[in-house]
């Protein structure tokens, strides 16, 4: 059952969503298709995922946009490999990596692709690193097992990591235990380790989000410096819609474990196609809006036990239709006043005309 | 550091004063030795005199307290009724039991890590549920019935190690009692090590070391393990001198004349001074103990300094 959904899914899907990238078709560094992923609980099956499909191109940066619950880290984590299972499984779809479907290689050679040529930087720096280590042998680490150098040099180049995400004094701070950095420069420290294999693709999880705001502009600029550097793809999981504007070349907006909408992210930001999306843009506090009170968007994420008929969305939405609660909106192309597609642009709901109109 | 150690090592006085003065009370008020040595007979009370002046028993209490601490300083246990002195008393116990203890030392920390780590992996599979219950079981049955059981079966029905130790302390003798000293140890740290892994498997520097590629073996090791163990050591510390001390029933089944079978027979016969010396030693041992936990406790993590 499940695997028939993932190919209704992937042959609903009417957008390609490289035309942004600008590549030719098949240049894509990754292309996610048709994900599914179910964690299986005492209470019943979750479904945490359900078909999503997008694709990063090397260079290129994806926002995938999402409230907690909605399956964004869930997908980063099943390509990474890194799913706790049990309880999470993936059911269906493909994830396929510069060519290759990562969900039908080994144990040992996802393994081998792990750090090497694709890296996660995590939310809270404190909890990732290990507190037991000093910050020099876990980045070493990196180089002494994936490259097999001696001790020394490892940490020779640890050091140069660490002065390459710009730790002062890196040389004396090498041997320091993780609690012994501040916040942001141990993000500075997970950034490092991510890149320290200069690896094709980077999945950020919410990396600014335990940092304060000063911090969070720093780290954003170096995380997106050193992509253009390497010209690595980068998928920036985040629910901060202030983060996403300066760094993204597009957007994938998540709910329920679905995409509902995708755009380039300035087009996302002036015209939404999805009642959910302008919900969160309409959320953002304004300063033309002092003193009004702040939009939210009514009830609650589903819960993934039980998600509703039809459009997941539809006990929120302001539009919903009997339509929405009877039938599932596929991904349907966003096309302008004159009729020929926007590029890059698609939007899952049945009224995606009426809302992109809505000013 | 260094200063932190120099102020254990003096808040050990005030420790090792009190622990041995209440000791020797208690010794005292488990009646008049010198009675307690003739049996049911009355003593004659011009021996008994003579006994009591002796062993400075007609002295008043905290008299004999500082008489005995005194000699201690000159490393004097003094000397029990029928003549022996403590000191090579203590010279022939402590080695077999040291011996003893490192054996059963040595099996609860291999085989209870290394139970504790593999049911923690594999939480809810079948060596985790045989780990469980075979842990519960050695912890509900008392240690002379698993002590004389394992003596009987291991020793003399299959004859696979030998039944008791006896006069020279080989390790293949010391096997079995080393076993069943160790084994309710064992079983507990086996299951703090199975809380502990089990725990921290789910913690997000494990999945950092995964997702940065590094082989299980080295996440398990290098990352999982490292950080369970730091309770478990704590736990061992405090064990050691548990062992110790614990050794006694242990050592009368297999007949190992060590400090709990000594302590035993000081206690029996009233001996103040036998009991006390060994009681002694034992704080000393544990002391160090303590200490060193606390020391490794700040090497295993870099988290807790001491100043």
């Amino acid at each position: 059952m499940n695997s028939g959904n993932s190919d209704d899914d992937a042959g609903a899907i009417l957008i390609d969503s490289r035309a942004s990238g600008g590549g030719a078709p098949g240049d894509d560094l990754l292309d996610v298709r048709g994900l599914q992923v179910e964690f299986r609980t005492r209470d019943g099956v979750a479904k945490a995922v359900n078909g999503v499909n997008y694709s990063v191109a090397a260079g290129e940066t994806l926002a995938v946009l999402g409230e907690s619950g909605s399956g964004k880290s869930v997908t980063a984590q099943a390509i990474m490999g890194i799913l706790d299972s049990p309880p999470g499984y993936v059911t269906g779809g493909e994830i396929v990596f510069k060519g290759r479907d990562l969900l039908k290689l080994g144990n040992e050679e996802r393994r081998k692709i792990r750090g090497e040529q694709m890296a996660m930087i995590f939310q809270d720096a404190l909890s990732a690193l290990n507190p037991v280590h000093s910050v020099g042998m876990q980045l070493g680490e990196m180089y002494r097992v994936h490259r097999g150098v001696s001790r020394k040099e490892a940490k020779a180049k640890a050091v140069e990591l660490m002065d390459r995400v710009r730790i002062p004094a890196a040389k004396e701070r090498v041997n320091d235990y993780p609690h012994q950095f501040s916040g942001g420069m141990r993000q500075r420290i997970m950034i490092a380790m991510a890149l320290a294999l200069e690896p094709d693709l980077i999945i950020a999880d919410e990396p600014t989000t335990a940092l304060d705001v000063t911090v969070q502009a720093q780290v954003m600029d170096l995380l997106a410096e050193l992509q253009a550097e390497y010209n690595m793809g980068l998928i920036l999981i985040t629910h901060d819609l202030g983060v996403v504007a300066d760094v993204a070349d597009k957007i994938a907006v998540m709910y329920a474990g679905r995409i509902v909408e995708t755009a380039p992210v300035h087009e996302l930001y002036k015209n939404p196609a999805h009642p959910y999306s302008r919900g969160l843009l309409d959320s953002i506090p304004r300063l033309d809006q002092k003193g009004q009170e702040l939009y939210a968007i009514k009830g609650l994420p589903p819960n993934l036990l039980r998600i509703p008929p039809g459009c997941a969305f539809n006990p929120r939405c302001p539009r919903a239709q009997d339509i929405c609660r009877r039938e599932e909106p596929e991904l349907f192309e966003v096309t302008g006043d004159d009729g020929a597609p926007l590029p890059g642009r698609g939007s899952a709901c049945f009224f995606w005309k009426e809302t992109l109109h809505d000013v | 550091m260094g200063r932190y150690v120099i102020r254990r090592l003096l808040q050990m006085i005030p420790v090792f004063l009190g622990s041995t003065f209440l000791i020797f009370v208690m010794v005292h008020a488990l009646g008049d030795p010198v009675n307690a040595l003739f049996g049911d007979r009355a003593p004659d009370p011009v021996v008994a005199a003579q006994i009591r002046k002796q062993y400075n028993l007609d002295e008043p209490l905290w008299l004999q307290y500082l008489i005995y601490m005194g000699n201690l300083f000159r490393w004097d246990f003094g000397t029990t009724f029928n003549g022996q002195s403590v000191t090579s008393l203590l010279a022939t116990a402590y080695p077999a039991t040291i011996k003893l203890t490192a054996v059963a030392f040595t099996i609860e920390v291999i085989f209870g890590v290394g139970f504790g780590l593999i049911s923690g992996l594999r939480r809810g599979g079948w060596s985790d549920n045989t780990v469980l219950i075979f842990t519960l079981i050695v912890i509900s049955i008392p240690t002379f019935v698993t002590g004389y059981v394992l003596q009987y079966l291991v020793g003399v029905q299959w004859g696979i190690l030998p039944a008791t130790a006896g006069e020279d302390l080989t390790l293949e003798s010391l096997l079995l009692p080393g076993i069943v000293l160790a084994s309710v140890s064992l079983a507990y740290v086996a299951r703090l090590t199975r809380t502990t892994v089990a725990e921290n498997s789910r913690a997000d520097f494990v999945r950092t070391a995964v997702a940065k590629g590094l082989p299980r073996r080295r996440v398990v090791l290098n990352h999982l393990l490292r950080n369970s163990l730091i309770p478990v050591v704590t736990f061992l510390g405090a064990d050691l001198g548990a062992l110790m001390g614990g050794a006694l029933v242990t050592e009368r089944i297999f007949n190992i004349h060590g400090v709990g079978f000594y302590l035993y027979q000081g206690i029996v016969r009233q001996n103040t001074a036998t009991v006390v010396g060994f009681v002694t030693i034992l704080i000393i041992i544990y002391l160090a103990a303590n200490l060193l936990v606390d020391l490794l406790y700040a090497v295993l993590d870099p988290r807790i300094r001491y100043a």
